[in-house]
């Protein structure tokens, strides 16, 4: 298979020399066709990444605006307002993407299991996914009430006194943590899915036959083999979490005081408020903190994969 | 443990677990949709109590056309722009990403390693908001329907030639090679030999991507702010105000911009699946 692979390319490098070598060159793959793409692509998303550089340095009204060194970044560093936002970034990542691992995995063996209702079960948990995040967090912000919302309701019927989810600064981040593992559990889960049902039969009845229970082979075959829909989760749900906005806004829009805002909550609040300088600061600590943390991530998970 | 005796196990637990599940799911999963449906339909005084209770009347079309008519049709306006913005940034995004990942897939080059790294990049990076705004001023497009289709093509495009440039792999040179014998140059190998073969992963990504495009709020909220141009997602703060929250008017307007995903989710289930889990397994 790879050395047929290798000897399809090998020709292929063959006709293209030859290609060059003759005096009408004949290309079917035009370059021409990356352009309408590589134009949309720098124009709104490489030119502003690349001038956001430069304008965190800076005091900017879009019009004119004045070079000020490092300034922005130290005053997101010293006002506790902007420090905790940058803490509370990681914090909600980390949550949400761990939450999302195990339960996303718990699902999933659950969900290939020969269970009554499966098909049932397997769209019941999807459903949230493709529904407007802003309306999860009104529908949540609402069933979250501490005094008349359905949760402290249930919570009161069997003797636990709820807590405030979103009106007490030690609760909101959580709380909201804990609706975007509601609303995003399901891709989790279906990519988990994926991974099991690639798994050969064969490896589990082998190992039945050889007396393994369910947790054996849970933690022996199914655990091992998941490792890159692992790594898929993972890293898609860091990213996601790292870069959370809209739930944060629609349950809390950083509240109480600060207590749950996110980076990029601040650097809406900065926008709206006319510091564009403080706030493209913002962009680019974000920047920086989701390729500081993704790309070892996902260059570590993927080495040990090799070592397997 | 002998075979026999784990077969016979099974049954009883079976049930129990799949008992334990079925009502779980209920109560984690079902019940907010209900307790949304139920709240849409009740009359303001009621809605304000938040308590999961039947209606005492129902008012489902008095809450429709409360909710249609609030702000001066805004929520019709929203719709009809959610569905031009939709439509054509995933169109956009199907054909230039269709194209980018053709050739990325087909073509040697030694550009290949850098445009990786870019379709990478635009998967990872969180796109600097200002900046934008102002490239998006310059070229006066800042405000404008056009302006906020472009943005959408453009962060959705790294998503979009990943699939693409998986599917082509899939696709035999040899067919290319037929087409150009026959006199195929390349805009007609492209959008006359392979776009059609392209069909099922050109499903997938319009699904996944209208869904996507038409659940965004971020992007709008920036790039598009303004009551006239409002995308339906905007519409949601209408009934939330900081004195009087009209919760049935709310939940209805949640009920109604839930309604095209769960269209979706009914007839392209399995496409929305494979998009979502490509990739997954190879890592």
């Amino acid at each position: 298979m790879r050395s047929v692979a290798v000897s399809i390319s090998q020709e292929h490098s063959k006709t293209a020399t030859v290609a060059k070598t003759g005096s009408k060159v004949y290309r079917p793959y035009s370059f021409w066709f990356y352009l309408p793409t590589a134009v949309i692509y720098a124009v709104l998303f490489l030119i502003p990444t690349f001038a956001s550089f430069y304008y965190s340095l800076t005091r900017w009204s879009l019009f004119e605006s004045k070079f000020i060194g490092l300034d922005n970044f130290k005053l997101f560093f010293q006002e506790p307002a902007l420090v905790k936002g940058f803490t509370n970034t990681l914090v909600f990542a980390v949550v949400t993407s761990g939450s999302k691992v195990v339960l996303g995995l718990l699902l999933a063996v659950l969900l290939t299991s020969q269970i009554i209702g499966r098909g049932y079960l397997r769209s019941v948990v999807f459903f949230p996914v493709l529904v407007s995040t802003v309306g999860v967090g009104l529908l949540f912000q609402v069933m979250m009430n501490p005094e008349r919302g359905i949760i402290n309701g249930a919570l009161g019927v069997i003797g636990v006194d709820g807590p405030g989810w979103l009106t007490d600064p030690k609760w909101a981040l959580l709380s909201i943590a804990l609706v975007d593992v509601w609303k995003g559990v399901g891709l989790a889960t279906l990519i988990y899915i994926a991974g099991i049902v690639s798994i050969p039969r064969e490896y589990m009845e082998a190992a039945r036959v050889d007396g393994a229970g369910a947790w054996e082979s849970f933690r022996r075959i199914v655990l091992p083999l998941c490792k890159p829909a692992t790594v898929t989760v993972i890293i898609l749900s860091l990213i996601g979490g790292l870069r959370s906005f809209e739930l944060i806004w629609a349950m809390t829009r950083g509240g109480p005081g600060f207590t749950s805002d996110v980076i990029s909550s601040v650097i809406y609040k900065q926008y709206q408020a006319g510091f564009y300088g403080l706030s493209t600061a913002g962009n680019v600590i974000l920047f920086v903190v989701v390729t500081a943390i993704v790309l070892p991530l996902n260059w570590f998970l993927n080495r040990k994969e090799v070592d397997m | 443990m002998s075979t026999a005796e784990l077969v016979n196990h099974r049954p009883g637990r079976k049930w129990a677990l799949s008992v334990v599940a079925i009502l779980a799911s209920i109560v984690v999963f079902i019940i907010p949709f209900v307790f949304m449906l139920l709240t849409a339909v009740k009359d303001r005084q009621q809605a304000a109590d938040l308590d999961f209770s039947w209606p005492h009347q129902f008012q489902f079309v008095q809450n429709f056309v409360d909710v249609v008519k609030a702000r001066d049709y805004m929520l019709v306006i929203a719709f009809i722009n959610s569905t031009i913005l939709t439509v054509v940034s995933v169109a956009g995004m199907v054909v230039l990403a269709a194209m980018a990942g053709f050739v990325l897939q087909r073509r040697a080059s030694k550009w290949n390693g850098f445009i990786n790294f870019l379709v990478l990049s635009g998967l990872i990076i969180p796109p600097a908001v200002v900046p934008t705004i102002w490239v998006l001023q310059k070229l006066g497009l800042f405000r404008t329907m056009p302006g906020l289709i472009m943005i959408e093509i453009a962060f959705g495009l790294s998503f979009c030639i990943l699939l693409f440039r998986a599917f082509v792999s899939t696709i035999p040179r040899e067919l290319d090679e037929a087409a150009i014998i026959d006199g195929a140059g390349p805009l007609r190998l492209f959008f006359g030999v392979i776009f059609p073969l392209l069909r099922s992963v050109i499903i997938t990504v319009v699904v996944v991507q209208s869904v996507n495009v038409f659940n965004d709020f971020v992007n709008p909220l920036y790039f598009l702010p303004g009551d006239k141009n409002a995308t339906v997602q905007l519409t949601l703060y209408n009934f939330s105000g900081q004195f009087s929250t009209q919760y049935n008017l709310l939940f209805m307007d949640i009920l109604l911009i839930t309604i095209p995903p769960l269209i979706m989710f009914l007839f392209f289930n399995r496409q929305i699946v494979a998009g979502l889990t490509s990739g997954a397994i190879k890592g």
